[in-house]
C-alpha cells in the first residue's frame, strides 16, 4: 500500500475510535452506578487515544500539512469513514453494551491483524490497542451476559438494541478496493474471516445469554463512501463547534 | 463507663493526635459531623463531573479532550473514594444518594453556577480545584482515618487538574482576542464563587467549634481562603488577566492581599437553591440513577442466578 | 463493491430455542452492590496491601471495577478483592487483650538474640 492509501486506511480506523469514543463520551456522569461510569469512561479514553495516534499517523503519510486535529474538527460529513454502526446513539444502557461489544469484536480482530505488519508505528499502535481492546471485550461480553440474563426487562432491552443494531453490522465484514488492498498487503482480514470471527464470537455469546439474532434482516452499507445515518450530522456539530466557530484559535 | 468519661478519653485521643478507625468509640455527634462533611465532599465530586461533563464532546482538540475526560474520570474515582470512606461510618451508598435526591444532604455550590464557555474549563480547573485543593491539603490531616487516607490519595492524583486548568487559561489568554476575551470572562464569573467556597467566615459558621475541637476541620475557613488568594493573584497577573476585585490589594505588613467584601447573600441564596443550576445538576443525577436501576436490578438478579448454579 | 446496498444477511443462524429463565426478581430492592475489599500487589515479590473498597454485583465486577478505580494510574500488578462480608476484624475495645500478650514474647523477634560476631547471613 502506498502512504496516501494507508493514509485512508489509517483514517478509517481512526473515524471508528474517535466517533465511539464521542459516545462514549456522552455518557460520562450518566452510569447505571458510578463503578460503572467509570469503566464507561475507560472505554472511551482507550478508544480516543487510538483515534489519536491513528489520526496523528495518517496526517503525516498524507503529507498535506493537516494536523489530526484538522482530521478530526475539519472534514465534513461526507468524509468521515466511520461505520453506521459506531454513530449510533446511547439509546439506553442496553443500545451501548450491544454497539460496543460489536465493535470490539471487529476492533479485536482488526488489531490482531495489525500488530503483526512491517510497519512498527502502526503495529505499535495496534499492540497496545490489542490489550485494551481485550479488556474491552472482557468487560462487555460479561454486560451482554448479565444483561440478557438478568431480569425479563434487561432481556427485553438488549434484545431490542440487537434488533435494531443488526442491520449495522454488515458493514463490518464489506469489502471495498481499499480493503482488497489492506488484504493483499496483510493490513486487514478478509472479509469472509471478519465476518466468521463475528459471528463465531456473537453466536456463542448470544446462546449464552438467551438473546437471539435477528433472522433476515437488510443490512445498511455506505459509510466508506462517506454516506451516514442521520446522527453523524448532530455529532460532528457539537464536536466541531469550537474549530468552526474560531478558526484562527489555537487551543 | 460513662458518656462523660468516653467524651474525655476520646479528646484526650484527638489532642494526641490519633487517628480514630471506623470501629472506635466515638461521640454521636462526631460520627454525624463526619457523615455529614464526608457525604458532602463526595457528593461535591460526583455532582462536580456535570458541569465539566458538559463540554467534553465539545473539547476544542484530541488532547483537550483527552485531558478533559481523564480529570472528569478522576473526579468520579474521588467520589468514589469518599462514598467509601464515609460507608465506614455506618451508613450505606444507597442511604447516602437517597438523601441527597431528598435535598438532605448538599454539595458544593459552586457546581450550581453553568459552564458557558471552554473557557470555563480553564477557571474551573485553576481557580474551582485549586480551592478544593487548598482545603484538601488541609485535610490530609483530618482526625478520622478513612478520610484522612482518602484525602492523600485524592491529593496525590489532583496536582494534575489545577495545571491543567491554569494551561487552558494561560493559552487563551494568549491566544486571539476573542480567546482572551472570553478567559477574563471566565475568571470574572468564577473568582468570587471561587472564594465562597471555603465557606462563610468562621464567626458564621456554626459548627466550626466542634470541627476544630475534633480536628475534624484542621484550618479556620478564613485562613484558607486567604492561602488560596495570595497563591492565586500572581497567577492572574503572569498570564496578563485580572482579578476582577477592586480593592484587592497588598498588605506589606500582613504579607499577604486584602480583598474586597464577598456577597455572602449570594452565597446563602445559592446553598439554598437559589443558583442557577441547582435544579438541573440534581435532576441529571435523579434520571441517570432513575434510568439505571434496570440495569443495577438485572446485575443484582444474574449474580444471583450465578451464586444459585 | 462486491457486496452491494441491501444485501441481505446470510447466515443461516438456527431458530433457537430461546432458553430465557423466568426473572425472580421483579420486586428485587435497587441497590448499588455489595461492599469488597480490594487489595493490591504494586511490584511483584511484595506484599499486598488493603487500598480501599468497591462496589460490585458480581465477582468479575468486582474485579473489573477494583482495577478501573484503583489502577487507573497503573499503580497494580498484582489483585485480591474480597467481599467485605467475608472479612474478620477485632473489636478495638479488645485490643489490648488481644494484641498485648505478645508485647513480652521478645523471643518471636530476630534481634533478642545475641549472635557471635562475624556470623553471617543468619
Amino acid at each position: 500500500m502506498d502512504d496516501l492509501n494507508l493514509s485512508k486506511f489509517c483514517i478509517r480506523l481512526g473515524d471508528h475510535c474517535l466517533i465511539m469514543a464521542h459516545r462514549q463520551s456522552e455518557l460520562c456522569s450518566k452510569g447505571p452506578f458510578l463503578e460503572e461510569d467509570i469503566a464507561q469512561i475507560n472505554l472511551g479514553l482507550d478508544l480516543l487515544g487510538q483515534a489519536e495516534a491513528l489520526l496523528i499517523y495518517a496526517a503525516k503519510l498524507e503529507g498535506k500539512g493537516r494536523t489530526a486535529d484538522d482530521l478530526a474538527f475539519r472534514r465534513s460529513e461526507r468524509q468521515f469513514h466511520n461505520f453506521m454502526l459506531t454513530e449510533q446513539p446511547n439509546t439506553d444502557f442496553a443500545f451501548v453494551i450491544v454497539r460496543q461489544y460489536f465493535m470490539s469484536l471487529y476492533l479485536l480482530k482488526t488489531y490482531q491483524v495489525l500488530a503483526e505488519v512491517e510497519d512498527e508505528t502502526l503495529s505499535g499502535i495496534a499492540l497496545k490497542a490489542l490489550k485494551e481492546l481485550t479488556y474491552h471485550e472482557r468487560h462487555l461480553s460479561m454486560w451482554i451476559l448479565r444483561l440478557g440474563d438478568g431480569t425479563d426487562e434487561s432481556q427485553q432491552r438488549m434484545q431490542t438494541a440487537v434488533n435494531e443494531l443488526w442491520m449495522f453490522v454488515g458493514e463490518l465484514y464489506e469489502e471495498d478496493a481499499l480493503d482488497l488492498l489492506a488484504q493483499q498487503a496483510s493490513y486487514a482480514p478478509k472479509g469472509e474471516e471478519m465476518k466468521s470471527f463475528l459471528m463465531a464470537q456473537i453466536t456463542a455469546k448470544f446462546a449464552e445469554a438467551s438473546l437471539t439474532i435477528p433472522e433476515s434482516i437488510y443490512m445498511t452499507t455506505g459509510s466508506k463512501q462517506g454516506i451516514h445515518t442521520e446522527y453523524l450530522g448532530f455529532l460532528l456539530t457539537e464536536m466541531q463547534y469550537l474549530q468552526r466557530a474560531y478558526p484562527d484559535a489555537k487551543w | 463507663m460513662g458518656a462523660e468519661e468516653l467524651d474525655v478519653l476520646f479528646q484526650e485521643r484527638i489532642d494526641a493526635n490519633d487517628k480514630i478507625e471506623p470501629r472506635d468509640s466515638m461521640p454521636e455527634e462526631y460520627r454525624s459531623h463526619l457523615i455529614r462533611q464526608m457525604s458532602q465532599h463526595a457528593h461535591s465530586e460526583v455532582i462536580g463531573m456535570q458541569p465539566e461533563g458538559n463540554w467534553i464532546t465539545r473539547a476544542p482538540s484530541l488532547r483537550a479532550k483527552k485531558i478533559l475526560l481523564a480529570k472528569v474520570q478522576d473526579e468520579a474515582g474521588h467520589g468514589l473514594y469518599l462514598y467509601s470512606a464515609t460507608e465506614t461510618l455506618g451508613i450505606s451508598r444507597e442511604e447516602l444518594i437517597a438523601k441527597l435526591h431528598q435535598g438532605k444532604a448538599k454539595y458544593a455550590s459552586i457546581f450550581n453556577y453553568p459552564a458557558l464557555t471552554w473557557a470555563d474549563m480553564g477557571a474551573i480547573g485553576w481557580l474551582v480545584d485549586g480551592a478544593a485543593i487548598t482545603n484538601q491539603v488541609s485535610l490530609q490531616r483530618t482526625s478520622y482515618g478513612p478520610y484522612s487516607r482518602a484525602m492523600v490519595k485524592i491529593c496525590k492524583e489532583e496536582s494534575f487538574h489545577q495545571r491543567q486548568g491554569y494551561e487552558i487559561m494561560a493559552s487563551m489568554a494568549n491566544g486571539t482576542p476573542a480567546q482572551k476575551e472570553m478567559a477574563q470572562d471566565a475568571l470574572n464569573r468564577f473568582w468570587w464563587p471561587s472564594l465562597m467556597m471555603f465557606g462563610p467566615h468562621d464567626s458564621d459558621s456554626p459548627r466550626t467549634g466542634n470541627a476544630m475541637k475534633w480536628k475534624i476541620k484542621r484550618e479556620y475557613n478564613d485562613v484558607l481562603r486567604k492561602k488560596f488568594i495570595d497563591k492565586t493573584v500572581s497567577q492572574a497577573n503572569l498570564i496578563g488577566l485580572t482579578i476582577p476585585d477592586k480593592d484587592l490589594k497588598w498588605n506589606e505588613a500582613e504579607n499577604s492581599y486584602d480583598f474586597g467584601a464577598i456577597d455572602w447573600d449570594e452565597f446563602w441564596s445559592v446553598v439554598k437553591g437559589g443558583g442557577p443550576c441547582n435544579v438541573k445538576r440534581l435532576n441529571h443525577h435523579k434520571k441517570a440513577h432513575k434510568d439505571g436501576a434496570w440495569v443495577r436490578k438485572a446485575a443484582a438478579a444474574y449474580a444471583k442466578k450465578q451464586a444459585t448454579k | 463493491m462486491e457486496r452491494g446496498f441491501g444485501k441481505q444477511l446470510q447466515h443461516t443462524q438456527k431458530n433457537r430455542q430461546q432458553n430465557k429463565k423466568m426473572s425472580e426478581t421483579k420486586d428485587t430492592e435497587d441497590t448499588q452492590g455489595k461492599l469488597w475489599e480490594v487489595f493490591i500487589q504494586s511490584k511483584k515479590g511484595l506484599p499486598f496491601k488493603h487500598f480501599g473498597s468497591v462496589h460490585a454485583f458480581d465477582k468479575e465486577m468486582a474485579v473489573q471495577n477494583a482495577r478501573d478505580l484503583y489502577t487507573r494510574r497503573g499503580e497494580g500488578k498484582g489483585m485480591w478483592v474480597v467481599p467485605a462480608d467475608a472479612i474478620v476484624a477485632v473489636d478495638p475495645a479488645n485490643d489490648a487483650s488481644f494484641f498485648e500478650p505478645a508485647d513480652d514474647k521478645v523471643y518471636r523477634h530476630p534481634t533478642f538474640y545475641e549472635l557471635p560476631d562475624g556470623i553471617k547471613n543468619m
